[in-house]
């Protein structure tokens, strides 16, 4: 199978502070690639270097590729908008703008340039639905996105990023801020996206890395220190920090 | 002593203090109301606001030519101000490198702080003949020259508060907007500044207050004559030009159309204050 996204010798620095060392990792299409590890460990500033999220970061840098379908993203002719338009990304803490339902999810198309109502009106049933969350809010489309529950919030924001059609969607943590029944919708959510979409998730949780992914990734303090499929890192880890990571030894 | 009493003292005390500062208010207004009495009793209300004689020498008492002066230039410097005013904030706040914002932040502040008379100074000297040149008549004492001064005392006040509303934004909103693919610009323009709209709204309000009650500046560049603004280069005259200007001599009727005049200003004030909060509340 081909990466959809891969990402070679990849090291980045916070000004002085290397975060990340040396890090080559491929991601499947179509399948959910997690990303875990402990506190501070340079999972998240990965999962951010996936669509140039750093970017707005000041004084940071990074050295090596990130590709996407074969194309370095960093590389200078690259339009940063577009990425990001093809790598969606979701927040750990859910962040609806302060507008309605509608606009938050119709917000991405129409800085794309789509006005046309009735085009805008199905992206935004279509996505919500995608999203698992239509039949909650149809009645309500034009109430505040901020008056939604947190899992309801997190499920806004997925539909807002479906609305754009993205090929890569990256979780930064989704459920962290959700309370267990909301967790376990949103990985409902995310089995039923990866027919569509491919997804990278990081998580804190192991038990929800093993339960959605098809492949995982150890990483401690700025390395990556294994890449396998889930069963095995989770069953047979071959390095010994990842076995007592994941074995609860520390972190 | 016990923590319990000083807790108890403390509360007291603040209540004392909060009591003051609102009872100073209730005071200044009751002494305003009472020393525009006679005036709005003899000469009435309409007759006070609604005409533009005023020839206090010859008993007509009009205030509304220099309520006209008030409102106008207030209305031209705001118009001048709050864009350029958002846009230095929007600059500041998301454009500038850190360097130049941590420069340029002080420089604004300290901005606030120049009394009035030296803007005024400088109006008269640099920007009066510049504007009697250009209109090819008068000392260019004018209503313009008085609007780009006030801009200017202004714009510090409403980017350096705008800015800090910018900033309050929380990042994951910017973050949400790119990440979604918008534009920086589109970031800034349908998140960020929506989100930071309170903050801006009462940055605009408190910056129209000061215009509305500069005095010092207003007097020496707008030609103080009480005449009505019929153009932007004609001279005119402030409320608050008129109370300075003439309360040193004034006396019976005439003072009291003074008192009348502080009165409207105070009345003018309060309008704004509640017009911001009217904004800030609509539509949460």
């Amino acid at each position: 199978m081909e990466f959809k996204m891969q990402t070679r010798e990849l090291e980045f620095y916070y000004g002085k502070v290397q975060a990340l060392k040396k890090i080559t990792l491929g991601i499947k299409e179509h399948q959910i690639t997690a990303l875990i590890g402990p506190s501070g460990c340079g999972k998240t500033t990965f999962l951010r270097l996936l669509n140039r999220m750093n970017d707005v970061v000041p004084d940071t840098h990074l050295i090596g590729e990130v590709l996407l379908d074969k194309q370095n993203i960093y590389a200078p002719q690259v339009d940063v908008v577009e990425v990001r338009k093809r790598v969606g990304m979701v927040f750990q803490q859910p962040n609806p703008f302060p507008k309605s339902i509608y606009a938050n999810v119709a917000f991405g198309p129409r800085m794309l340039g789509l006005s046309d109502g009735t085009k805008l009106d199905e992206i935004v049933e279509k996505s919500l639905r995608a999203a698992a969350l239509w039949d909650e809010v149809k009645d309500n489309l034009g109430k505040s996105g901020m008056v939604l529950s947190g899992g309801q919030q997190q499920r806004l924001c997925i539909a807002r990023v479906l609305a754009v059609e993205p090929e890569v969607i990256l979780m930064d943590e989704p459920c962290s801020a959700l309370d267990p029944l909301s967790t376990l919708r949103i990985e409902d959510l995310m089995r039923e996206l990866k027919t569509k979409y491919t997804i990278v998730i990081v998580t804190h949780n192991m038990q929800q890395a093993a339960r959605v992914s098809e492949w995982a990734g150890f990483f401690l303090l700025g390395e990556l220190v294994e890449y396998d499929k889930t069963s095995e890192l989770f069953s047979r880890p071959k390095n010994k920090r990842t076995e007592d990571y994941i074995t609860g030894r520390f972190g | 002593m016990s923590r319990y009493f000083v807790d108890r003292i403390s509360r007291r005390l603040a209540l004392c203090f909060g009591t003051v500062a609102f009872l100073i208010l209730i005071f200044i207004a009751v002494f305003i109301l009472k020393g525009s009495l006679p005036a709005l009793g003899e000469i009435g209300v309409a007759d006070i606001l609604f005409s533009t004689e005023w020839y206090p020498s010859h008993g007509a008492f009009g205030i509304f030519t220099m309520f006209a002066g008030s409102v106008v230039v207030t209305i031209l410097a705001l118009a001048i101000a709050v864009p350029l005013a958002v846009g230095c904030a929007i600059f500041l706040a998301e454009v500038a490198p850190c360097r130049i914002g941590n420069m340029a932040r002080p420089a604004i502040e300290l901005l606030v702080g120049i009394p009035s008379v030296v803007y005024g100074l400088v109006g008269m000297i640099v920007l009066c003949p510049a504007i009697a040149h250009l209109s090819g008549t008068g000392s260019g004492s004018s209503v313009l020259a008085a609007a780009i001064v006030l801009a200017i005392m202004v714009l510090p006040t409403i980017t350096s508060i705008s800015e800090d509303s910018l900033r309050a934004v929380p990042t994951l909103y910017k973050e949400g907007a790119l990440a979604l693919g918008a534009t920086h610009w589109q970031a800034v323009y349908h998140v960020l500044l929506p989100a930071a709209r309170r903050g801006i709204v009462a940055a605009v309000v408190l910056g129209t207050g000061r215009a509305i009650g500069e005095t010092m500046a207003m007097v020496m560049v707008i030609g103080n004559s009480p005449i009505l603004p019929t153009s932007i280069f004609a001279p005119a005259r402030t409320l608050t030009g008129n109370i300075a200007s003439e309360i040193g001599a004034a006396t019976g009727m005439h003072e009291s159309t003074l008192f009348v005049t502080g009165l409207v200003l105070f009345v003018l004030i309060m309008a704004i204050n509640s017009v911001g909060l009217l904004l800030n509340r609509r539509k949460k």
